[in-house]
């Protein structure tokens, strides 16, 4: 049997892994349950995200946590000009999951042209602090990233649900007519939930390139996971990929420190299944 | 005759072209072309731009030369994605379509499984760089230019328990963890039976699914284990995202091997220190003894700066390729031949002088058992070097 201590620091770890896949999520969550855009160019963001985060930290010098304010912004505009192109050629669903597959092979082309195919890491402060619990560890970026992924989806929950732009955003989402009969600018909240979106995918670029080694080919390393955490946690909901991704991540750190490791992914795609099968369909 | 002052200059100034470009007087004629793929995009991406430049640097070499059998070379390359099933089709295109009278290696054992299939099929000969299961290689015109053994499942093991015996406190018990990626996992395989009849004791074994994310709770069971030695079956990133999960719950391995790490990144990796990795060719004498592979060393080092690879010295990936082209124009210039029949043959019978040794292919599947061209580097001061075996060994370098 696995020690205490070895299932308590399998759990942390879990924890994070599944709080960096609640933060990938919530961009594609809110895009896929609000506008009707199954963004796979989510991903690729985020990753373009950690590149030019990596460029002005280690390049630039600029303090990782700083360049937040360039690149968030940036991105809340290709956000904005994302959504832009699915209105002015009225993409329908599954022609953005196609056509954002495109996109993100050329984002990752660019990546790689640029950056070229090499592992790149961004050296940073930040990754040498760590705290001793007892007989656990925590390290200062894993926590980081743990409360970006809170901040940002209980904000997002909160603002949908406390505030006349949430309320507007939810009427929209459930009978965009009806919405604008009563004065709902469906098209401008299109606009701000693709660029929150795309913000957050800056916010999960920043805690990629602080926790890990970047190639452009790992964009697709992420999407089989973070899709099982987006459909686990319900589309729109703010909150859900986040709790879905930590039960994602837990497990399988679970499974790794119990089991062969190899078992992993295959736990954490059964539990995929059933919670689908199972779920009320109020969550669905 | 009477040489008047323009001919005397005419002829002066053709003797002083062809002194300054030998190269491009001698190589006369229809272009010998070569042709291969490379994964130049997909997952293989970061090693292939290392081959891409390596080959480039040998074409041009051979032109300065005189090229083959005093023809140009050319060199078609095609990007086969990382996808052996486009490697199939790309090596096609080249042998029908494009009509190149040798090919060379593609990377990685599924992409030259795939080649394999073509070059059989068209009587071609196959040079190959990188192939991680010999027994899968029964093509008669098949011929490995990396140095590896038969066995290596037998061989690389050995190699790396010989390199930790002489380490100052000798390791006991070993853990291993392997990641499922065909080639690492077999030879991870084979260490196990390695280990025992070494009378190692093996206190864990972990297999990883290959493009694991999360490392932090393989890291807990490794430190849990308190090996005095961690086995690594782990190839590119791998190890140095498992050494960073060992960081974050403050714990390094007494010692520790990778299979065939990517060296950029494990430099800057201060738990990666005293690491040991399999090679063929790092850069320092005895290899760059030889002025032409010194030459070689800083040109590549300039090339590969320019195309923004990170780490740009000589290592085991550039130095597999060198030595692919080596051979082949070893075999060409030898047979005074372009037929790959008579190439073959002659490989089979013979031996190449490469930058990392001497190549043969006298054994079962033109390969030879139990011995090979592989050393033992160890990561030493942020820098690789040969640590094993000692007439390979780097200047003063000694296992730390």
């Amino acid at each position: 049997m696995p020690s205490a201590t070895l299932l308590g620091q399998s759990v942390l770890s879990g924890v994070f892994i599944g709080a960096l896949y609640g933060l990938l999520g919530l961009g594609l969550s809110l895009s896929w349950g609000m506008l009707r855009q199954v963004n796979l160019a989510h991903f690729a963001l985020a990753f373009l995200g950690a590149y030019v985060t990596f460029q002005l930290a280690a390049v630039a010098k600029i303090d990782p946590f700083v360049t937040l304010a360039i690149v968030a912004p940036a991105f809340f505009v290709l956000g904005m000009a994302l959504h832009w192109f699915f209105l002015r050629f009225s993409v329908t669903l599954l022609n953005t999951l196609l056509v954002t597959f495109g996109i993100t092979s050329i984002i990752e082309a660019g990546i790689q042209w640029y950056w070229t195919a090499d592992f790149h890491r961004m050296e940073n402060a930040y990754a040498a602090v760590r705290w001793k619990l007892g007989p656990l560890f925590l390290a200062l970026t894993d926590v980081i990233t743990l409360g970006f992924a809170l901040a940002l989806a209980l904000g997002a929950w909160a603002v949908l649900r406390f505030t006349d732009l949430g309320k507007a955003i939810r009427a929209t989402t459930e009978d965009a007519p009806i919405a604008a009969a009563f004065g709902v600018n469906e098209k401008l909240l299109g606009f701000l939930v693709s660029g929150f979106a795309a913000s957050v995918a800056a916010v999960a670029g920043l805690c990629l390139a602080l926790n890990h080694t970047l190639a452009p080919v790992q964009i697709y390393a992420w999407m089989g996971v973070v899709f099982a955490a987006v459909m686990m946690g319900g589309l729109g909901r703010p909150i859900g990929p986040l709790v879905a991704g930590i039960v994602i991540g837990v497990s399988e750190a679970v499974t790794m420190a119990v089991t062969n490791p190899t078992w992993a992914p295959l736990v954490s795609f059964s539990l995929l299944i059933v919670i689908l099968l199972l779920r009320p369909a109020r969550f669905s | 005759m009477k040489i008047d002052r323009r001919r005397a200059l005419a002829a002066g100034g053709a003797l002083l072209s062809a002194m300054a470009l030998p190269g491009v007087l001698r190589a006369q004629g229809k272009p010998i072309r070569i042709g291969s793929t490379l994964p130049l995009t997909g997952p293989l991406a970061s090693l292939a731009i290392i081959h891409k430049v390596t080959a480039e640097i040998c074409v041009e070499n051979l032109n300065k030369r005189g090229g083959l059998l005093g023809r140009p070379v050319e060199w078609v390359l095609r990007d086969d994605q990382s996808k052996p099933e486009l490697t199939r089709t790309l090596y096609e295109q080249l042998i029908t379509a494009d009509t190149v009278d040798l090919i060379q290696s593609p990377y990685a054992t599924a992409s030259i499984l795939a080649a394999m299939g073509v070059a059989q099929r068209y009587n071609k000969v196959l040079l190959h760089t990188s192939f991680g299961i010999p027994k899968l290689a029964k093509y008669d015109m098949q011929f490995q230019t990396a140095g590896s053994p038969f066995d290596p499942e037998n061989v690389w093991p050995n190699h790396i328990f010989d390199a930790a015996a002489k380490l100052p406190k000798p390791p006991k018990t070993i853990a291993i963890v392997t990641s499922k990626f065909p080639s690492v996992h077999a030879i991870s395989v084979g260490a196990r039976e390695v280990m025992k009849k070494r009378g190692l004791t093996e206190v864990l074994h972990l297999e990883y699914e290959f493009g694991n994310r999360d490392y932090g709770a393989i890291a807990s069971r490794v430190k849990e284990a308190n090996p005095d030695f961690l086995w690594g079956g782990t190839n590119g990133i791998d190890p140095v995202l498992m050494l960073e999960a060992m960081k974050k719950i403050d714990y390094r391995p007494p010692a520790q091997a990778h299979l065939f790490p990517a060296p950029g990144p494990m430099l800057k990796l201060p738990e990666a220190q005293g690491a040991l990795a399999l090679t063929t060719f790092e850069s320092h004498a005895p290899f760059t003894d030889d002025p032409v592979i010194a030459q070689f060393v800083k040109t590549y080092g300039e090339r590969a700066q320019q195309a923004g690879i990170p780490y740009t010295s000589v290592d085991l990936q550039s130095a597999i390729m060198y030595a692919s082209w080596q051979v082949l124009e070893s075999a060409v210039t030898a047979t005074k031949s372009l037929d790959d029949k008579t190439i073959g043959a002659w490989l089979k019978k013979n031996e190449v002088k490469t930058l990392f040794g001497t190549l043969r292919w006298n054994g079962p599947q033109n390969y030879v058992e139990g011995a090979d061209l592989y050393k033992v580097k160890q990561l030493q001061q942020g820098k690789w070097v040969v640590v094993h075996p000692t007439q390979w060994a780097a200047p003063g370098a000694k296992l730390t």
